[in-house]
């Protein structure tokens, strides 16, 4: 064509590499190869950016300067050209001669013409009826005879609607209906949701913070409060069709439940149980402070006539005390945590037992009725040693010059630490529970003839605290979750009482002696009944840390336990001989004074063994009397 | 032990539920399908007391439907309706394929079709049942009675979702059932009391959508088939009981009076009948003329075991329905063309007063601006040029909160351009210990004929001595922190004084309050009792209890963030006042 012969340069440098990707080029210095098989090579191109623009600025000719990719050369576009682009742009035909509306001219006409279009004579059959179309016509007329083909039905498309409630029997629900949970209606909207709502239902700044970063799910209104001064200003509310979509997932995707609305007044929960008051007495007030100790009094012993009361601490003394008027009779150091302190119940000996250390000091505190020590100190000299040396678990030791001069009268030496030290009700015998892991952790020992015994020969796990019934020979040993009677007479095991605890601390038996209260470590106070069953008759869970003591009144119906959260409760626990009854249990004060250190609160309590008083000894390093 | 051995999951609740795949299965239906059962037919899963022992001993999160259901399903014609469906659509694709048009044509003029009669009547055994839940069903036909008829869906369902809106509503407005409306950020509600049923629903502002795009339009239509089609039946129904033509026709009195012209010049005829019927302003026919129903009495009949006082009360409450039946009667109202006509002109309507708009803004206008009787002028813009003497301009809010309030409110508070008052919902109703907005307190004053303005005075006082009760405990305390103040300045006078001669002063009578002691008294006992509440107990207690203490937690802080806010509105005044002054 004319363009292109205009186009080529008159050198002809025809590349021959054809219709590909001119880029497979771009790393080579050569962009094809003439006729002859030679290297066509680019045209130097050593223009920089400065010198593109440069010529950008200063050439006319720039715009219509464009690169041939085959040869890679500059071509000027000419004026032509430039007008065929230009046409092309504006989707016209390239070639202006060509007419595109030219008026058509139809091959036939709508109009009959006169003359056939054909010279050529009709055919016979378009004369004759057809034969295939009358078959056609009369298997339609015979469909149509035998009521095959009907006649379509005029279309309705707008649904009619009837009284379909006009027989309706309220008795025709299906047996569905019986399990039909009916979808709950939508919440009704409150003040918040209006568009002018009163000024305190809008959300303040940090409110409206704390919305935007809830979960979407959390959040308790699914919208925020917004205030339109007038209702032409109220806007389309963005999410309606979500929330409309939202009701329908929820109205045919969500599991339904019927739930059962507790509406119970919550009075109504709380048991109905007698007045303190009627109940009493018990104690309310604190009376007394003992002071004297310089660490926590881990445990407490009460005289059997009530007039003194021993308490031993962690700072290696025990100390006696008067009840009624506070005051320290005396202190005996005895070099060691003192562990456990016991007195004598029987009222005629003066003898307390300590568990120090390794050894159980057998003091007697010389305090009271003169007669009344010394016959206690003449009752441990009348002892006479056996002609034949018998094995002991332990040693008994009579005390040194210095100590019987502090009081202290034998010491029972054991080879492991001692724990607990608790009197028999005769005040005769007493047991000891040593920290030991073996059979040897429970012993026995009788005071008249320093004699002791192991009564078990197997360990049957870590031995807490071990208790005499009071009037019956049964022995009750409290492991970390079971406490087990023993007969001490036939010698077996009675029982076996499942705390439900996890960890007993403490142990208390009713003086009736069928009632027993273990305090545990998960704070927890489990009252059994031995004639009802191995399990507790009731769980206590009063206090909110562990309980560290338990005590019950000799002869109130007053049990008390102590706890590391600085409180004393005090419980009504009435027995009754009537078998058939079961205990009342009944809270009736809780009494506060300790101030918990390290995390230790009270850690012993006792009753005074005649009036409804109660002491209590803390991590404080005191001892207070509540009456 | 003899016999076979029990295997589990055999019986008992694992065999009464399904899981969703299973069902699906059993009914031999693709999901899609099983969905629009379900929709269709009320199916909808249970949540079994025991999941695990439903699930077989799995903790996995499946949904049940009850198996008795689906067996229930399996009996659906509608099934076999879906069935054909599909074979429709197969033939049709495949004439597409094959460009056989005149079979496409064939194929789509015996397009299966299903009624959803037989499930309505189904779903609701009687007319009762469909009007209890017949909420969502207003709320989906006036929504899409909304939608702009582009694509979303049908053109078909649109119009006939806003016909039966329209029938609706002209049937509230002739039963005269509406009760309450409540202007909220997300549309208004509507309350009517339809055959002593509430029925409510929400429309939303006349807005276009914004469609969002995680909105399934499916599962929507498949509601709204259902939902239009007991709404048609609910309609009729509820025409028939007032005597009405269905489908609703205006009285030939009416029409009359709109003129003809105007109708022709607005709309398409076939349009412009809905469109008459739309614009709410005209009453309709009726089959049998009203033979003065209204004023017919109804006979006293006694209910056993009902005090005379309880008859008086519910007689009391028959007027004061009556009365609010008729809270527009002989009012006059003209819309101002920005405000939302719809809504209004149905309020107004509903209650017994005449409305009219400007004859370009819709079809249906019966009245002029000019005319003199009207009463009241509804006008949304800051300042109305040109008063009227004999009218009063108000905004919108009026007459929904007077339709709320159950009585015309002074007209003060609502001028043009004036700060509205708070618009309340109607659907809340304050228990005891819940917080009740001053206003509500005021609006409660008015319905029992007191007025509001010595009542403010009044409850203003009450609120101080509110207040004062609330001190009196902050302020035992401060006494308490006196005494130990006091103490201790007498014990440090004490130690100075050590080395003056001791002297014995005259010791105060501690006067124990009595009353106190005997509540702390309690409070312990109480305290007691609890402690020996059993676990399950306690447990239920202390929610009942924390959730009491929630609510009043939240109402205090609902009142103090009020009284912070009047207080900042009063200091404000004072300001502006002093900068006039000044």
């Amino acid at each position: 064509s004319p363009h292109s012969s205009s186009l080529r340069p008159l050198q002809d440098i025809r590349n021959t590499v054809g219709n590909i990707p001119m880029e497979w080029y771009q790393d080579f210095p050569h962009i094809g190869y003439n006729l002859d098989g030679k290297k066509i090579y680019k045209p130097i191109r050593n223009k920089d950016e400065l010198d593109m623009f440069l010529e950008k600025m200063e050439n006319p000719e720039y715009w219509r300067t464009v690169q041939d990719k085959m040869t890679g050369a500059d071509i000027k576009l000419t004026d032509e050209q430039v007008e065929l682009v230009h046409r092309l742009q504006r989707g016209q035909f390239g070639d202006v001669h060509f007419n595109p509306y030219e008026p058509a001219v139809d091959f036939f006409t709508h109009e009959v013409m006169i003359h056939p279009v054909t010279n050529r004579p009709a055919d016979k059959r378009s004369f004759i009826p057809s034969l295939i179309e009358k078959e056609k016509v009369s298997k339609l007329v015979h469909a149509i005879k035998m009521g095959w083909i009907k006649p379509r039905k005029p279309k309705d498309d707008t649904p009619t609607y009837y009284d379909l409630w006009a027989h309706e029997d309220p008795n025709s629900i299906l047996g569905r209906h019986k399990m039909h949970v009916p979808a709950p209606k939508m919440k009704l909207p409150g003040h918040e949701e209006s568009y002018n709502p009163p000024p305190e239902y809008l959300l303040s700044e940090e409110e409206k913070l704390a919305w935007e970063q809830q979960e979407p799910a959390e959040r308790k209104l699914n919208f925020v409060p917004q205030q339109y001064r007038c209702l032409r200003a109220v806007p389309a509310y963005p999410r309606f069709i979500h929330e409309r979509f939202e009701r329908c997932l929820d109205l045919y995707l969500c599991p339904r439940q019927r739930k059962m609305r507790v509406n119970v007044d919550p009075e109504d929960l709380i048991p109905k149980l007698p007045k303190p008051q009627d109940l009493q007495p018990f104690p309310t007030t604190q009376a007394l402070i003992y002071r004297g100790h310089s660490s926590l009094v881990r445990c407490l012993s009460v005289s059997p006539s009530g007039q003194w009361l021993v308490s031993g601490s962690d700072d290696g003394t025990v100390r006696f005390w008067e009840v009624c008027t506070a005051r320290c009779m005396k202190t005996l150091p005895v070099g060691g945590v003192v562990k456990s302190v016991a007195w004598n119940p029987n009222p005629t000996v003066c003898l307390v037992a300590v568990g120090v250390e390794q050894s159980v000091l057998l003091v007697n505190p010389c305090l009271g009725d003169k007669l009344l020590y010394g016959a206690t100190d003449q009752l441990l000299e009348s002892y006479v040693a056996p002609e034949e040396e018998r094995v002991q678990p332990v040693q008994w030791v009579t005390a040194t010059a210095e100590q019987h001069g502090k009081g202290v009268r034998l010491l029972v030496q054991h080879s492991k630490a001692v724990k607990q030290v608790t009197w028999h009700g005769k005040g005769d015998y007493f047991a000891s529970v040593v920290s030991d892991n073996s059979n040897m952790q429970v012993l026995i020992h009788q005071t008249s003839k320093r004699w002791s015994q192991n009564p078990f020969r197997k360990s049957k796990g870590l031995v807490q605290c071990v208790l005499f019934h009071p009037i019956r020979p049964y022995f009750f040993v409290a492991t970390q979750r079971y406490v087990r009677v023993y007969n001490l007479l036939k010698q077996e095991l009675t029982k076996k009482l499942m705390t439900n605890c996890k960890w007993v601390s403490s142990m208390a038996i009713h003086p009736g002696g069928d009632n027993i209260i273990c305090g545990s470590y998960d704070s927890k106070l489990a009252w059994f009944d031995l004639d009802l069953s191995t399990r507790p008759y009731q769980l206590l869970r009063h206090h909110k840390k562990a309980l560290r003591s338990v005590a019950f009144h000799k002869r109130y119906p007053l049990f008390a336990s102590a706890s590391d959260d600085g409180t004393v409760i005090v419980c009504h626990g009435m027995v009754y001989n009537d078998l058939l009854q079961n205990p009342l249990l009944v809270p009736v004060k809780v009494l506060k004074g300790h101030t918990p250190t390290l995390d230790l609160g009270v850690l012993a309590v006792l009753f005074h063994p005649t009036q409804p008083w109660v002491f209590s000894s803390g991590a404080d390093g005191t001892v207070r009397l509540y009456t | 032990m003899g016999g076979l051995e029990k295997k589990k999951y055999e019986r008992g609740s694992a065999t009464n539920y399904i899981t969703r795949n299973r069902a699906r299965k059993k009914l031999q239906l693709s999901l899609p399908d099983f969905r629009r059962l379900c929709i269709l037919k009320g199916i909808y899963p249970h949540e079994p007391k025991h999941k695990k022992k439903v699930n077989k001993g799995s903790t996995a999160p499946r949904t049940f439907y009850l198996l008795k259901d689906i067996k229930f399903l399996l009996h659906e014609p509608i099934v076999n309706k879906f069935r054909e469906y599909k074979v429709f659509v197969r033939k049709l694709r495949k004439a597409y394929g094959k460009s056989e048009w005149s079979t496409v044509d064939r194929l789509k003029d015996n397009k299966p079709s299903y009624k959803l009669d037989h499930i309505v009547k189904e779903r609701y055994p009687t007319f009762v049942d469909a009007l209890r839940d017949l909420d969502d069903a207003l709320s989906m036909c006036f929504l899409f009675s909304t939608f702009p008829r582009t694509g979303k869906c049908h053109v078909q369902t649109i119009q006939l979702c806003r016909r039966l809106a329209v029938e609706f509503m002209n049937y509230v407005i002739a039963s005269r059932s509406l009760r309450k409306v409540f202007l909220s950020i997300k549309g208004i509600y509507y309350q009517a009391e339809v055959l002593g049923q509430p029925v409510t629903w929400i429309t939303p502002y006349t807005f276009a959508h914004d469609h969002p795009t995680d909105v399934d339009y499916r599962v929507m239509a498949t509601f709204t088939e259902f939902y239009t089609t007991l709404l048609g039946f609910v309609n009729f129904r509820l025409y028939q009981s007032l005597n009405l033509v269905y489908p609703p026709k205006i009285d030939s009195q009416t029409d009359a009076e709109l003129k003809p012209a105007e109708g022709t010049e607005y709309a398409m005829d076939s349009e412009s009948y809905l469109e008459k019927l739309s614009a709410l302003s005209a009453s309709l026919a009726r089959v049998l003329a009203p033979a003065h129903e209204d004023e017919m009495e109804m006979d006293e009949f006694p209910v056993e075991g009902e005090t005379a006082e309880q008859m008086d009360a519910r007689k009391q409450e028959q007027e004061a329905l009556e009365k609010h039946k008729k809270l527009f009667e002989g009012l006059r109202f003209f819309l101002n063309r920005e405000v939302p006509r719809e809504p209004l002109a149905f309020v107004i309507r509903c209650f017994g007063g005449q409305v009219s708009w400007d004859k370009s803004l819709c079809i249906g206008a019966t009245y002029d601006v000019t005319d003199p009787s009207i009463t009241h002028h509804i006008v949304d813009r800051p300042r109305v040029e040109p008063q009227v003497v004999g009218r009063y301009y108000l905004q919108p809010q009026w007459v929904f909160d007077s339709v709320n309030a159950k009585l015309c409110l002074p007209v003060a508070d609502y001028f043009p351009g004036v700060l509205l008052p708070p618009h309340l919902s109607p659907f809340v109703t304050e228990q005891e210990g819940d917080y009740i907005p001053p206003e509500k307190l005021k609006l409660l004053a008015m319905q029992r004929g007191e007025n509001p303005d010595d009542e403010s005075e009044e409850e203003d006082e009450e609120e101080e001595e509110e207040e004062d009760d609330d001190k009196e405990e902050e302020e035992d305390e401060s006494e308490k922190e006196e005494e130990m103040k006091l103490k201790k300045m007498e014990e440090q006078k004490t130690q100075s004084n050590k080395a003056l001669p001791v002297k014995v002063t005259a010791g105060k009578v501690r006067l124990e309050d009595k009353q106190r002691l005997e509540q702390e008294q309690q409070s312990e006992e109480k305290r007691l009792a609890i402690m020996m509440m059993k676990k399950r107990e306690k447990y239920l207690y202390k929610k009942i209890m924390f959730g009491k203490k929630r609510k009043v937690r939240e109402a205090n802080k609902l009142a103090a963030k009020r009284k912070a806010h009047d207080t900042a509105v009063k200091e404000e005044k004072k300001k502006s006042k002093k900068a006039r002054r000044a």
